[in-house]
């Protein structure tokens, strides 16, 4: 396997773990928009309180990674993707201050005017991911200066099939991580949310597999032929099947397993297809970026992938800590947001 | 308005509001490390409420920091998109480095830290808030391996239209990175004594917590003085040498240094006026910056009239701001030294008119860091690379201005009013005070 293939997988791990970890980070705030009672809404919001700082730096991360594997995609994107971008980012403050912002004082109208603030601040996340990928795997337009598609262009309907299909996502996920820390009333309405979830998700995403393929059959190239297709369908069917299952049996945390499964099978399936290729071009595939023509040296990418390999199993190492220190339901103290 | 001065005012803007909140949680961290180990190794619970008083503060400050900084991560890319895919290869790296080796630990621990009291042992949330302060100290090195290579580019060669990494090593230590590390990490740390002196006075003013209050303006007061004294030497002049000897026309423009001359006169004080360069109202000593910044009274240095105009930073700008910086943190010694000298005469909390002058200080530090940084990235330009890519060739070619106009003025509105909210709600939270002490237990 060589270096860029390598990395290839890198970037889509630092991908994948951000939509599992911060994914239900996401998913969280989402549900937390259509909360009415007042206390359901804190122990949402601490639930996923100490951890969701942690989680978002695989956003980080994954930027950065990017810019250090294939900066002419990190480029292009960012730079092509521009007001898009700048809505996310101030999405994203929005939702990073309302967590500290929102207990510091007592009064009903301030708290509510933070919850929007943090609903809205992860609902619009949420939603763009799926743009972006979307256009990402249909293709853009480019010339030597970058992308040139613009803002309207980049809302395309299949990009916005693709963003609703990732909000799906997110909200399954985020409620079967809320029913697992959760109790009473608030984690049965989370428990039929995340049954419901699956339901849509899997019909957006059989859905979106056929639009993939009516827009950018060359993402199909080498799918059948590919084992790992095979390998990551079969995740996806499974956990398909055994999320509900567990959701009924009250497993909440298998139910929870099986919402990152499937989010880890559909990014790995989407990557697949697009590999070698990062950012295709339309209508000419033959300027697309490839993990070949915009990639780092070789010195860099080894580099880098030493730091990765001290680095990575020491973050999953106190991460998977820090989250024991966590297990349980979710309980306010005063220390709670 | 063209899309080179909009993305540059963009970049300044957010960096500078960014760079408000690092600092102070940098050094925040680092005194509450030493705060909680003594609530933990006493069991003293003035220490423990004074931890958990100051971890209020530090919660907030890390999370407008945290969001002010996803910006900054993507910003390379949505403004700079030339840039990026020239330097890339060199640049991205210690930006990856910096999320693995150091965001992941300080945003992970800080969780346990703020969350944890009580859910783990005291020596583990003790170690978690070191945690914090390694990791925001690491993610301060890794930033700076990267703005240093833009100052003094090192271990790379120019091919394939881009920048390419010859030596990893040479470009995380060129010439400027550890002189710039040493002399920002302590500068956070002065900020971060000012503020706990800032509010411990405050507390002491109005009478509240004096036991609390004392001790915690007494470590804030003897942290604060090794930390202004060390900026100043060795590291602020160890940082000066390091821009002498390698960023000459940055030299001559922050030290007023206009012809060049050997026996070059230090500026302690002057108003710079162009065109041609002059300084007015001048005060200065000869030969000290020869001998200061070259260890010999008639060493030659360069003014900046021997570099092409095209070449030469703003003078304006560096002059003052690096001039004020210096005067800053000489009033940090001196405001340290004196509580240290009361300290000594066990007179520390007496003097009202101290206390409110530590009050009024607590921005000061920031607003030296400001200073510092302007001259230090202004002194640059016209380079977004010294002596490789002018800024000015270095913007996204996708962008047009309308679109950086826009989110130039989204990114103002929003840190406006994050600015006031963060102020307010820590003056908030300082009124608020310490959290009442535990009640005794009842006797049997």
């Amino acid at each position: 396997m060589d270096l860029n293939t390598i990395w290839f997988l890198l970037v889509g791990v630092l991908i994948a773990g951000y939509a599992i970890l911060d994914g239900f980070d996401l998913g969280t705030g989402v549900l937390h928009l259509f909360t009415r009672d007042e206390r359901e809404r804190r122990v949402m919001m601490n639930a996923i309180g100490p951890v969701w700082d942690g989680n978002e730096v695989w956003l980080l991360t994954g930027g950065g990674a990017l810019f250090a594997a294939f900066p002419p995609v990190y480029a292009s994107v960012f730079s092509g993707f521009y007001l898009a971008f700048m809505l996310l980012l101030v999405a994203l403050i929005f939702r990073a201050v309302s967590f500290e912002f929102r207990s510091k004082v007592d009064a009903p109208g301030w708290r509510r005017r933070w919850d929007v603030a943090f609903g809205v601040g992860s609902a619009v996340p949420a939603l763009l991911y799926g743009v972006a990928v979307g256009n990402v795997l249909r293709g853009l337009e480019m010339d030597a200066s970058g992308v040139t598609t613009t803002l309207p262009g980049l809302l395309n309907p299949f990009a916005l099939l693709i963003g609703v299909l990732g909000l799906a996502m997110f909200v399954l996920h985020g409620a079967s991580y809320l029913a697992l820390k959760t109790e009473g009333a608030l984690q049965e309405r989370m428990r039929r949310s995340a049954s419901a979830a699956w339901v849509v998700f899997i019909a957006l995403y059989a859905v979106s597999t056929a639009a993939s393929y009516a827009v950018a059959p060359y993402l199909f190239e080498h799918w059948l032929a590919n084992p790992l297709t095979w390998v990551f369908f079969a995740l996806l069917l499974a956990s398909r099947i055994a999320g509900p299952w567990a959701l009924r049996a009250e497993r909440f945390g298998r139910a929870f397993i099986a919402s990152a499964a499937a989010t880890l099978s559909i990014i790995a399936l989407a990557a697949e297809g697009l590999y070698p290729r990062l950012v295709p071009s339309r209508p000419d595939l033959a300027n697309s970026l490839t993990i070949y023509n915009a990639s780092s040296t070789p010195r860099t990418l080894t580099t880098m992938l030493v730091i990765a390999l001290i680095g990575m199993p020491l973050v999953i190492l106190y991460t998977v800590l820090i989250y024991r220190a966590f297990r349980g339901k979710t309980v306010i103290t005063s220390e709670s947001y | 308005m063209d899309v080179v001065l909009l993305s540059r005012i963009q970049f300044a803007l957010t960096i500078g509001f960014h760079f408000l909140f690092p600092p102070l949680t940098i050094g925040l961290a680092w005194l509450l490390v030493v705060i909680e180990w003594r609530g933990w190794k006493r069991d003293d619970p003035t220490w423990v409420r004074m931890g958990r008083f100051f971890s209020k503060l530090l919660a907030l400050t890390f999370a407008v920091g945290v969001a002010t900084g996803i910006v900054m991560e993507f910003q390379f890319g949505t403004n700079w998109a030339v840039y990026s895919k020239f330097v890339g290869d060199i640049f991205g790296a210690p930006l990856a480095a910096e999320g693995v080796l150091a965001f992941f630990l300080e945003s992970g621990f800080l969780g346990l830290y703020l969350f944890g009291r009580g859910r783990v042992s005291k020596g583990a949330h003790w170690f978690s808030i070191l945690m914090v302060a390694i990791g925001s100290t690491i993610s301060a090195f890794w930033i700076l391996v990267a703005n240093s290579w833009q100052q003094t580019p090192a271990g790379f060669v120019v091919e394939n239209g881009r920048a390419e990494l010859t030596s990893f090593s040479a470009a995380v230590f060129n010439p400027s990175t550890l002189p710039r590390f040493f002399h920002t990490v302590d500068a956070a740390l002065i900020a971060g004594a000012f503020l706990v002196a800032g509010v411990a006075a405050w507390l002491l003013r109005k009478n509240r917590e004096d036991e609390l209050a004392r001790a915690a303006l007494k470590l804030a007061i003897i942290f604060g003085l090794v930390a202004s004294l060390t900026e100043l030497f060795p590291f602020g002049h160890i940082h000066a040498r390091q821009v002498a000897h390698t960023q000459p026309e940055k030299f001559a423009a922050i030290e007023g240094l206009y012809t060049s001359q050997s026996a070059a006169p230090m500026v302690l004080f002057a108003y710079p006026v162009t065109p041609p360069p002059e300084l007015k109202a001048k005060v200065e000593i000869r030969g000290v910056l020869s001998w200061m910044a070259f260890g010999d009274i008639n060493a030659p240095i360069r003014g900046i009239t021997d570099f092409p105009p095209e070449n030469r930073p703003p003078l304006w700008l560096t002059f003052v701001s690096f001039h004020n910086m210096v005067v800053l943190g000489l009033y940090f010694i001196a405001v340290t030294a004196f509580g240290a000298w009361r300290i000594r005469r066990g007179r520390l909390w007496e003097s009202r008119r101290y206390l409110t002058l530590l009050i009024v200080s607590i921005p000061l530090p920031l607003a030296a860091c400001q200073l510092g940084w302007m001259a230090a990235e202004v002194g640059r330009q016209p380079w977004i690379v010294y002596g490789l890519l002018r800024t000015s060739d270095a913007v996204s070619k996708v962008v047009p201005a309308g679109d950086v106009l826009f989110s130039l003025l989204l990114f103002g509105l929003l840190y406006l009013l994050l600015g006031v909210l963060y102020v307010y709600l820590l003056v908030r939270e300082i009124r608020h005070g310490p959290p009442a002490p535990a009640p005794a237990p009842a006797s049997a």
